[in-house]
């Protein structure tokens, strides 16, 4: 206990110093962000100033201005202050990020969503102490068109297309029905409630509630990736909540649009429902076209990029950002058009752009969603404090009770459908995850914070009910689901990456299913694959990759990254392989071949070896093979595996070549004398 | 139902089937109507010449093993019986079946798909998969876009992963070991079977 508390001191100095830092640079925002909200005092001196400036350098010759000081230093804040906002917004969030994890224990009971709310809260409650007025910083339109994005586009992107497309027929239930679902039941029931006396409600009527009832039914993306990136849960059960969360814009879309038509109006014809039915089909599949159409743009252009490597990445992003702002301009489901635009584009156009810029795409990706998702978080803390509020008992509590039990109805009532058609059941306990992983976020209250003062009236307690019900399903919801997946003992994600075992035996056995499923007869799910996959090889990829590479087989292609991996992890680790100086490195990179082959050429390439150092060195390097290889990696969406030496994969495929032709001549010189080692 | 009640009547030993493979009666009907539709001239057994037939099958690239399954060693045709057993290996496993041991291992079950596609690999039946029949695979599953030093250490890399007892062999167990993590029950079986 002794010998620790020096060591233990000293670094708890270290992180307080931190800390006090923060602390100092918090009020130092605070105070620069209040003082920014309210112009008018900034902009009268800053005129001043400016006019001051202006008449100087513009009536030089005028004999009727006095003359003043040349002002050697001046402070122009009003020139800068918007970018500057912006940076230091960013700055906060991304601090506030480097700050929990200097905390230990805080990180894992706490998921980060809560935190940034909570700071978002201080933040927002010290502005308001300060006196000045909080900034409206969830503006809708920053949210939609500058915030949500990059989210979007990273999970799109990244998207893991097999489970998705093997599950889409259990999340676009989750997603339509069970929205619908949700969104009358809340509002209708709702309604119900306030048409009781003694609430003081009874001026809401069936419209709005059912408006209300939309907005806060859909799960929220950004929250569902935010909870669940940290409980490593199984990907059968990921893909599916995350999934729904996804698809349901479409239904949302459509009924917020819906509603809001037509609460003016007051009541909504069965034409209009029909109307919304088709509006519906036209969003989701308009929004889905749209990101195809550009995602297959940008695997076209990506074709091209071979001499200017550099700007590649920007593709990636700009046709993204282009598909979703084209889905929004025609109100779209614009989510949709950005993960149909990612998962379209990726395969093609990882097969055209260099390593590098692969690397630059997943770096920058994450790290705009990582810093989107803080801010969100932060913001909704902020915009907590500052929106006008209007509590109500009554509507707050039987929203909240509401929308879980819905949750708790639709699930379970839409799993027993579902598993009559799916061949491996959801459990209760999947049901469970399925059900409690239902969390709202920030796409609801900008929703809310759209609707129109002046139609809507009760606007500030839709809003207030919205923030409960967010602040509900985040902290309660978001903390207890990992203790009570760890409770339930949920099958958690699987660690280890996929073995070229894996990979062959999973190819032959789609092929084998194939085939039998053309001898019954039976289009199933295997014989649409495959034939997608034909159609795919022969007439897609040549027209979107570039040169010879669409010919290359994907077991091909895999193995060649997984022994680059390999070898590279290799090389990296250092290995404790003690080979004496005068060999050259290439023949440690020969040596991670399997131990057929090395003993003929280990025989050539190092001839003052004796075979007992042979073995010893074989036996390392294949111990280190296997390290590498048992080596786990929990998957977290921010973290990325280390890519060292990113550009020695054009000199590891010369080597490569040039260590097989080395074998090959020397296999024809020495044929006659070859000797077999015993 | 008539039609149904009178197909079923056709078919020799129904009960016996319905018990061994697990297929409910209306399964086995429409597997008989496909059975008869790939027996053109009415036999009553099916050749290789009419698994041939089926155009898809053709262009599958481990479409002649899979043929080759359904006829067992020295046979020269398949009957319906053996059609069915065949097919009963790709119906979803039963989740809620009591494990017992003195009962033989039923044929959907996990080890049963992946001894079925073992056997697959395995052409020489000596219980293990040598270098030369996974070369075999990678080659029909790779057609011709690979050179011959690709595939051989690609099937280097395979067997030295998987072979844990060092026989430069996958046996069944290794084999098993490999597939752990997929989940079988869902990569092999059909729908449309239940």
């Amino acid at each position: 206990m002794a010998l620790h508390s020096p060591r233990g001191s000293r670094s708890f100095l270290e992180r307080g110093l931190l800390l006090l830092v923060m602390l100092i640079f918090l009020e130092g925002t605070v105070l620069t962000l209040g003082a920014a909200s309210s112009p008018d005092i900034s902009a009268q001196d800053n005129t001043g100033g400016g006019d001051d400036q202006r008449g100087i350098e513009g009536r030089h010759g005028h004999a009727n201005y006095t003359k003043k000081a040349f002002p050697v230093l001046s402070l122009d804040y009003r020139h800068i202050h918007v970018p500057f906002e912006i940076s230091l917004w960013v700055l906060l969030a991304s601090l506030m990020k480097l700050g929990f994890h200097l905390i230990p224990r805080l990180s894992s009971i706490v998921p980060e969503s809560c935190l940034l709310i909570v700071v978002g809260l201080l933040v927002g409650g010290l502005i308001k102490l300060a006196g000045e007025e909080v900034p409206p910083v969830l503006d809708s339109n920053l949210f939609f068109l500058c915030l949500l994005p990059p989210i979007i586009l990273d999970a799109g992107y990244f998207l893991p297309i097999r489970p998705f497309m093997e599950n889409i027929g259990t999340i676009l239930m989750f997603a339509v029905v069970g929205t619908l679902w949700n969104a009358f039941f809340v509002g209708g029931l709702l309604y119900a409630v306030c048409q009781i006396e003694g609430t003081y409600l009874s001026q809401v009527e069936l419209l709005p509630c059912l408006l209300f009832g939309s907005i806060i039914s859909a799960v929220d993306p950004v929250a569902v990736l935010a909870v669940f990136e940290e409980i490593h849960i199984n990907e059968l059960l990921h893909i599916l909540v995350f999934g729904e969360s996804l698809l349901n814009d479409a239904v949302t879309v459509v009924l917020y649009h819906l509603f809001e038509e037509y609460s003016d109006a007051g009541e909504v014809t069965p034409m209009d429902v029909v109307l919304g039915v088709i509006c519906f089909l036209i969003v989701s599949l308009g929004g889905i076209a749209v990101g195809t159409i550009y995602g297959i743009l940008a695997a076209f252009t990506s074709r091209f990029t071979s001499h200017t490597r550099v700007i590649e990445p920007l593709f990636v992003f700009v046709y993204s950002y282009m598909a979703y702002l084209s889905a929004e301009m025609f109100h779209l489901s614009g989510i949709m058009a950005l993960i149909a635009c990612g998962a379209v584009m990726r395969p093609y156009v990882e097969a055209n752009i260099s390593h590098k810029s692969h690397t630059t795409v997943k770096y920058f990706l994450k790290m705009w969603s990582s810093v989107s998702e803080t801010l969100i978080f932060i913001f909704l803390g902020v915009a907590t404090v500052a929106g006008p509020h209007a509590w109500n008992w009554t509507f707050v509590s039987v929203t909240v009770i509401l929308c879980l039990v819905s949750r708790v109805i639709g699930v379970v009532g839409l799993t027993f459908i579902i598993n009559k058609f799916r061949i491996v059941k959801l459990t209760t306990k999947d049901q469970f995850i399925v059900a409690y992983g239902g969390l709202r976020g920030a796409i609801a209250f900008s929703l809310g914070y759209l609707l129109d003062k002046d139609l809507f009236p009760m606007r500030t307690m839709f809003l207030t009910a919205i923030i409960t019900e967010i602040f509900f399903t985040v902290f309660v919801q978001g903390m207890t689901i990992k203790p009570l997946v760890d409770l339930l003992a949920v099958k958690k994600k699987q660690e280890a990456k996929r073995s070229i075992n894996e990979e062959i035996h999973t190819q032959f056995l789609d092929h084998l299913l194939t085939g039998i499923e053309d001898i019954c007869g039976h289009y199933g799910h295997h014989h649409w694959k495959d034939k997608l996959n034909r159609f795919n090889k022969k007439y897609i990829k040549k027209c979107l990759i570039a040169g010879e590479r669409y010919k290359e087989p994907q077991l091909i292609a895999f193995y060649h990254k997984m022994e680059f991996k390999q070898a590279i992890e290799l090389v990296e680790s250092g290995g404790g392989v003690k080979l004496p100086s005068a060999m050259p490195s290439q023949v440690s990179m020969q040596n991670i071949q399997p131990k057929k082959l090395p003993p003929a050429v280990a025989e050539r390439a190092l001839p003052q070896f004796t075979k007992g150092r042979e073995e010893e060195i074989r036996k390392i390097l294949r111990s280190n093979l296997q390290k590498t290889r048992q080596r786990l990696r929990s998957y977290n969406r921010h973290t990325l595996v280390a890519d060292p030496f990113e550009d020695g994969w054009n000199d590891f495929i010369l080597k490569k070549q040039r260590m097989i032709e080395l074998e090959k001549k020397v296999r024809l010189a020495d044929s006659p004398s070859l000797v077999k080692p015993d | 139902m008539g039609s149904t009640n009178s197909t079923l009547s056709k078919i020799p030993n129904v009960e016996e089937l319905v018990q061994e493979t697990g297929f409910t009666p209306a399964h086995i009907v429409r597997l008989y109507d496909r059975f008869e539709a790939l027996d053109k001239e009415k036999t009553g057994h099916l050749r290789p010449q009419d698994f041939g037939a089926i155009n898809r099958l053709a262009i599958n690239p481990i479409g002649d093993r899979i043929i080759g399954a359904f006829f067992s060693p020295g046979q020269e045709t398949v009957d319906f019986h053996s059609f069915v057993r065949i097919l009963a290996h790709f119906r979803p496993a039963d989740k809620k079946r009591p494990k017992d041991p003195s009962m033989p291992e039923p044929v959907n079950s996990r080890t049963s798909k992946l001894k079925f596609a073992f056997q697959l690999y395995d052409q020489d039946k000596d219980g293990k998969i040598s270098r030369a029949e996974l070369l075999q695979v990678l080659r029909s599953m790779l057609e011709m876009q690979v050179t011959e030093e690709q595939l051989e250490s690609i099937a280097d890399r395979t067997i030295q992963e998987a072979d844990l007892d060092t026989d430069d062999a996958i046996s069944f167990e290794e084999f098993r070991k490999s597939l752990e993590k997929v989940n079988i029950d869902h990569k092999m079986s059909i729908r449309f079977l239940r």
